[in-house]
């Protein structure tokens, strides 16, 4: 097995200015990604389920990954598209985490800044935010929010959903806070921190 | 008696409260011991490891963190959650393959005087300890009320059987726990081969047109064969499926009423629980015409696949699962 | 008395002299190592060569040397060639010492000076223990002529006919009822297209009638004792409850018999035998064989049908299973493979889904004696598919299944895309990975079949489902898969899937490995004694592997194997006695404690308790030196020649460079 990258840069066998983009991919990965490997068998690609809507298939952008097409594979909307129903991980013959890959293909999109359609990446953020100022998901706060950035005009079709969920009691009105929130706060900071200087 | 550490996870008293209400309808009668992991947060479900990689998994190890500390004389958390079950076995998995990642967000615990060894902890789905620890024999005496004559497709999703780091289910593809289970309490289980694709996961939140088309592929197959409901044991493909069928049903020009229940529902009806202790009528796709069939005397006749014609056709080889002869089968 | 030693470190032309310093090595060594006996040490740009060789010869002679060095590559491939040298030069030939400075040093360091000082300590080493080398005779044995092939498929069938044809003794020993093997379920052959039937049975005859070959069918190897020239083997010849000597291959038994069951070896489970059956026609030999799990008399007491109807009274219920010794001088393995279990792949139905059939499947179903006479049918037995998709790669170059290539599959899968398009003119997809046809005529296969229409998709398929999504694939099998080539995902509605599914070794490859005493690879095929100079022998002198046993392959490359070994085992005959190398370990009897610890290690069956004694013994005929036993005793009492504790300790000594400190001290 070919060694981590970021254990290579550790080692100074590797100088981090000198990394391919699938490299650093690779690095910014949690687990070992696997993505040398790629046969280009299109396993991931024929089993996504939403592979019609996305602008390029995973295998694609694997071989965009090698060719160092950096600004095409930040903008694909495919990373946004995944489900994460983790079907082409199971198939994959070459054991690529091709999820956890799309997962670091949209952080760094985030941070380029180079992402098309911005709804996902807004979900994500709202998302986080919660959680970071609650410790828990509040759906109905949640939903509310992001369809009134996203879908304005889609807000009223929803609200019979909507509606019909708070009345069978199943959007909690308040949102819940974890007893020692300070606590987590404390571990979400040092994370960040150690995310800028990893 | 079966002893268990709980993270429930954030829909179970919200959207997914059914699953919540049933879940409790049906620890006593398995002697089921659930103790909730104090102070637990969120898994940050799909959306924060697309962020930020040492928060998203510091996040997650908190709760694994506070698990293995509230130890006592058991190391097996149960999620009942499919997502945040994958979520806090990938933490578990990933800090032990990539030790970096695992010292970084020991790091970030320490912030907040707490630490993880990983693989301290079995992490588990409610199924998997249904199945497995207590067994489909002990589920079978407990019912009361046989299904028979409910016609079912079983749907596992996604993020349960997959990516399956400790190789705990019988198949990626077409695992059989769900369906054995639903046999053990009457139910006809109708082969349902989409059981683990996807719901739309998110989609419903960002892409609605992508996650009506997943959500139309799932409702017509499960129509087409003939199934009265969807049995699931995941809140977020209940949701997807129940709250958003209407308006897939607008996207399509569609008709569908396809109920999708929690499978611990079901197994609190067959345990002789009133439809409102298990947390039935809040769902949103009435579920009052499918459970109509159940209690109704019908002998159990009806297979799920009339048998082949003899030396007519040619034989077929037999059904593979990786658990052939290890674990329970349904007889 | 002091040693005179003569080092030599060989350039292999840059393979060493890149990244070792040679001339530095050398001269430390004539420098360094003088107090430990060594009296010139010389590099050299190919010390293999004959010049090279001639140079060690030389100083043998005019310096007087009584023992050699010589640095260079692995003691596999020159050390024969050394040792040949110093005995043509009147030196004892394990009075040499090869050096590893090529596999074990240059290859595998970047960083010259660090390579140089490792290189110095190798050598260093290699002096310190060639002292202690003691001078050893090879052992001769006489080889007994007789041969045990195991397994009658075609490189079994092909091995033992060369040797027999050659007027040498030959035991077939095949397991199932009857030779032929897999080549005997299929319809055609690529890429010709022969008639697989038409040109495997006039072998099967030959072999079943050759006067020099006992054929012993139903029949499995259940003991290896002895080496190379005199083993003994112990078959367990299956009760066939026939008796052979009366039976006449009328076929009433069979015709007679009430049970029917589903044949899972001949017909891959697509088709039915009788409890008393011959599995085909054409059977070699044709006496049929009772299975006595499904008789209906042996089950429930009562029938004995063919008892009745046979007109030679040639049914015995009685027999029993035969133990059979025999010895033989060598023993080629013919053992063959495994299908590949496609249930495993379940996303892509098979087992689940009735109209995915596997590569065997579809060989029986087209060949015109099986069970719809060669009607490519789906599985309700009538209806032609109109629509067919052949998938390449089922288990085969996946980290999931098997890592390997299955090097078949791809001429096996066009062939089926030229069947179907032959036989039903229904449209063919194939979807491969890569398409692998690198061998005479195959990818002229390719063309033809490209030719005929056949449809390729460049991409892994990622399922098979009946979940259809529209009125197009209602009722079909749709494939569905990333065309790679458009970069879009394809969903492909068909009839009929056909999985070209890989080879697998044996699922009891790993025991009969132990019971001949070879070794597997890490995916479980028998390992070759050198991949490409020595692919037909074993790392055990005797044992040869051949045909799928070793690695999968195709018909002509398993025929040339047969043959290939049979020359090896001809080879062996004639020679009319082997000699053995003296690498031996020994027991010495008044340190054993009888705890009989190395026993069960032997990986050569070379070692034996001694009852009465109470000590154990090894048979230095059967012993291949590989050192196991002399590690495991814990009383020290196992010491193997050239590689005696003297000889250890002195080379570890020697890498440690403490032979120097010694000498500084003084």
């Amino acid at each position: 097995m070919p060694q981590m990258t970021d254990e290579r840069v550790r080692a100074g066998m590797t100088r981090e200015e000198d990394l391919s983009l699938l490299n650093e991919v690779s690095m910014k990965t949690a687990g070992v990604s696997h993505l040398e490997m790629c046969i280009q068998c299109g396993t991931c690609g024929g089993s996504c389920p939403v592979a019609a809507d996305m602008d390029h298939t995973p295998r694609m952008l694997f071989a965009m990954l090698r060719a160092g097409m950096r600004e095409e594979v930040l903008r694909s909307n495919t990373p946004w598209l995944c489900v994460s129903c983790y079907h082409c991980v199971v198939r994959c013959p070459q054991e690529v985490h091709i999820a956890d890959v799309m997962y670091t293909l949209k952080g760094m999109a985030i941070q380029a800044k180079l992402y098309t359609d911005s709804t996902a990446p807004h979900f994500s953020q709202t998302f986080v935010g919660m959680v970071e100022t609650f410790g828990r998901g509040y759906e109905l706060g949640l939903a509310t929010r992001h369809y009134l950035r996203h879908f304005p005009l889609r807000l009223p079709g929803m609200m019979p959903m909507g509606l019909g969920m708070i009345s069978k009691g199943r959007m909690a009105i308040v949102p819940k806070k974890i007893k020692h929130m300070d606590q987590l706060t404390k571990i979400l900071d040092r994370a960040k921190e150690l995310e800028l200087t990893s | 008696m079966n002893k268990y550490l709980l993270y429930p996870g954030c829909s179970m008293d919200s959207s997914a409260k059914a699953y919540m209400e049933s879940l409790n309808s049906i620890v006593e009668p398995l002697d089921l011991h659930l103790e909730e992991i104090e102070d637990w947060n969120c898994c940050g479900a799909t959306e924060y490891l697309g962020i930020n990689l040492i928060p998203a998994y510091s996040l997650i190890a908190r709760n694994l963190a506070l698990a293995a500390k509230q130890t006592s004389d058991t190391r097996t958390v149960v999620a009942p959650c499919s997502a945040c079950y994958l979520n806090l076995a990938k933490a578990d998995y990933y800090m032990q393959e990539r030790p970096t990642l695992g010292a970084k967000v020991n790091e970030a615990l320490a912030a907040g005087g707490l630490e993880y060894k990983a693989g301290t902890l079995d992490v588990r789905h409610l199924i998997d300890v249904l199945v497995y620890d207590v067994g489909l024999d002990a589920i079978r005496k407990a019912v009361i009320h046989p299904l028979s004559g409910l016609k079912v497709v079983p749907y596992m999703g996604c993020m349960l059987p997959r990516p399956d780091y400790q190789h705990r289910w019988s198949d990626h593809e077409h695992p059989t726990e769900l369906d054995d289970l639903l046999r053990a309490l009457g139910a006809d289980v109708i082969d349902y081969p989409l059981t683990t694709s996807c719901c739309g996961g998110h989609m419903t939140q960002i892409g609605p047109e992508t996650a009506f088309e997943l959500i139309h592929r799932l409702v017509s197959d499960a129509d087409e064969r003939g199934a009265q409901m969807m049995v699931t044991v995941c809140p977020m493909c209940q949701m997807n499926i129940d709250a958003y069928q209407n308006e897939m049903n607008h996207f399509f020009g569609t008709n569908f009423h396809m109920p999708i229940l929690f499978f611990t529902q079901l197994m609190g009806l067959a345990f002789g629980r009133k439809p409102n202790e298990v947390g039935i009528g809040v769902e949103l796709v009435s579920a009052r015409n499918a459970l109509a069939h159940i209690g109704v005397e019908v002998p159990v006749t009806e297979e799920p696949a009339a048998p082949r014609k003899k030396d007519e056709g040619l034989p077929m080889p037999r059904r593979w699962t990786k658990h052939e002869g290890k674990k329970e089968a349904v007889k | 008395m002091t040693e005179r030693v003569g080092v030599y470190v060989c350039h292999c032309g840059s393979n060493i002299a890149g990244t070792v310093d040679v001339v530095d090595v050398a001269n430390w060594a004539a420098e360094k190592l003088g107090r430990q006996g060594v009296i010139i040490a010389r590099e050299y740009k190919f010390m293999c060569s004959s010049l090279g060789q001639e140079l060690i010869e030389k100083d043998i002679k005019e310096l007087g040397l009584t023992r050699v060095v010589v640095a260079a590559c692995s003691p596999h491939l020159h050390e024969k060639t050394f040792r040949t040298a110093a005995k043509n030069a009147g030196l004892n030939p394990y009075l040499v010492e090869l050096a590893s400075i090529r596999e074990q040093v240059s290859w595998v360091h970047s960083d010259k000076a660090v390579a140089t000082a490792k290189a110095k300590a190798v050598v260093s080493g290699a002096v310190s223990r060639v002292i202690e080398n003691r001078p050893l005779e090879e052992i001769k044995v006489p080889i007994n002529p007789n041969t045990l092939v195991v397994g009658g498929g075609i490189a079994g069938i092909q091995s033992a006919l060369e040797i027999a044809n050659a007027g040498f003794h030959v035991y077939l020993v095949e397991r199932e009822p009857s030779i032929g093997g897999h080549m005997a379920q299929f319809d055609k052959t690529f890429p010709t297209l022969d008639c697989s039937a038409c040109i495997l049975t006039p072998r099967m005859v030959e072999a079943g009638t050759h006067p020099n070959i006992t054929l012993l069918t139903w029949s499995e190897v259940t003991n290896v004792a002895g080496y190379v020239g005199n083993f003994h083997v112990t078959i367990k010849k299956k009760a066939r409850f026939i008796n052979e000597e009366l039976c006449t291959g009328c076929g009433i038994c069979q015709e007679k018999c009430p049970k029917k069951v589903i044949d899972d070896v001949y017909e891959a489970g697509l088709g039915y035998r009788k409890a008393v059956y011959t599995p085909f026609a054409q059977a070699v030999p044709n006496f049929p064989v009772m299975d006595k799990e499904n008789c209906t008399y042996f089950i429930k007491g009562t029938c004995k049908a063919c008892e009745k109807f046979c007109p030679t009274g040639a049914i015995d219920f009685n027999q029993q299973d035969e133990m059979l010794h025999i010895d033989v001088g060598n023993i080629v393995l013919a053992t063959g493979y495994d299908l590949f279990d496609a249930r495993r792949v379940s996303n892509y139905g098979y087992g689940r889904l009735p109209n995915v059939f596997t590569s065997l499947e579809f060989e029986r179903l087209s060949n015109a004696a099986g069970p719809t006479s060669g009607n490519i049918v789906l599985r309700d037995g009538k209806t032609t598919p109109k629509s067919v998709g052949v998938i390449h790669c089922v288990g085969s170059r996946d980290k999931n299944f098997n890592n390997y290539c299955s090097v078949i599959c791809c001429m096996q899968g066009l062939k089926f895309a030229h069947l179907v398009h032959e036989r039903t003119g229904a449209t063919v997809y194939n979807f491969y990975i890569d398409m692998r046809t690198a061998y005479k005529a195959y990818d002229e296969f390719y063309q033809r079949v490209l030719e005929e229409g056949t449809l390729f998709v460049r991409g892994k398929v990622a399922e098979v489902t009946n979940a259809a999504r529209n009125e197009r694939e209602k009722g079909k099998l749709i494939i569905q898969v990333e065309d790679t080539l458009a970069g879009k995902q394809r969903r492909i509605p068909v009839d009929m899937v056909i999985l070209s599914s890989g080879l697998q070794p044996r699922k009891d490859a790993k025991e009969v490995g132990k019971m001949f005493g070879i070794s597997c690879s890490m995916d479980g095929w028998f390992t070759e004694k050198h991949p490409k100079l020595d692919p037909v022998s074993t790392m055990t002198e005797g044992i040869y592997i051949v045909g799928c046993a070793q690695g999968p392959k195709d018909i002509p490359s398993s025929v040339a194997q047969g043959a290939a070994a049979s020359a090896r085992v001809l080879d062996k005959i004639l020679q009319k006695e082997v000699a053995l190398e003296p690498i031996k370990a020994s027991v010495n009897k008044e340190m054993c404690s009888g705890c009989r610890i190395c026993n069960g290690l032997c990986p050569f069956n070379a070692i034996a308790f001694i009852e009465d004694d109470k000590v154990t013994e090894i048979n230095p005929a059967l012993c291949q030196g590989c050192g196991t036993c002399v590690a495991a005793c814990p009383a020290g009492a196992i010491s193997g020649t050239g590689f005696s504790n003297e000889q250890i300790i002195a080379q570890i000594d020697g890498l440690l460079l403490r032979n120097l400190e010694v000498q500084e001290a003084v």
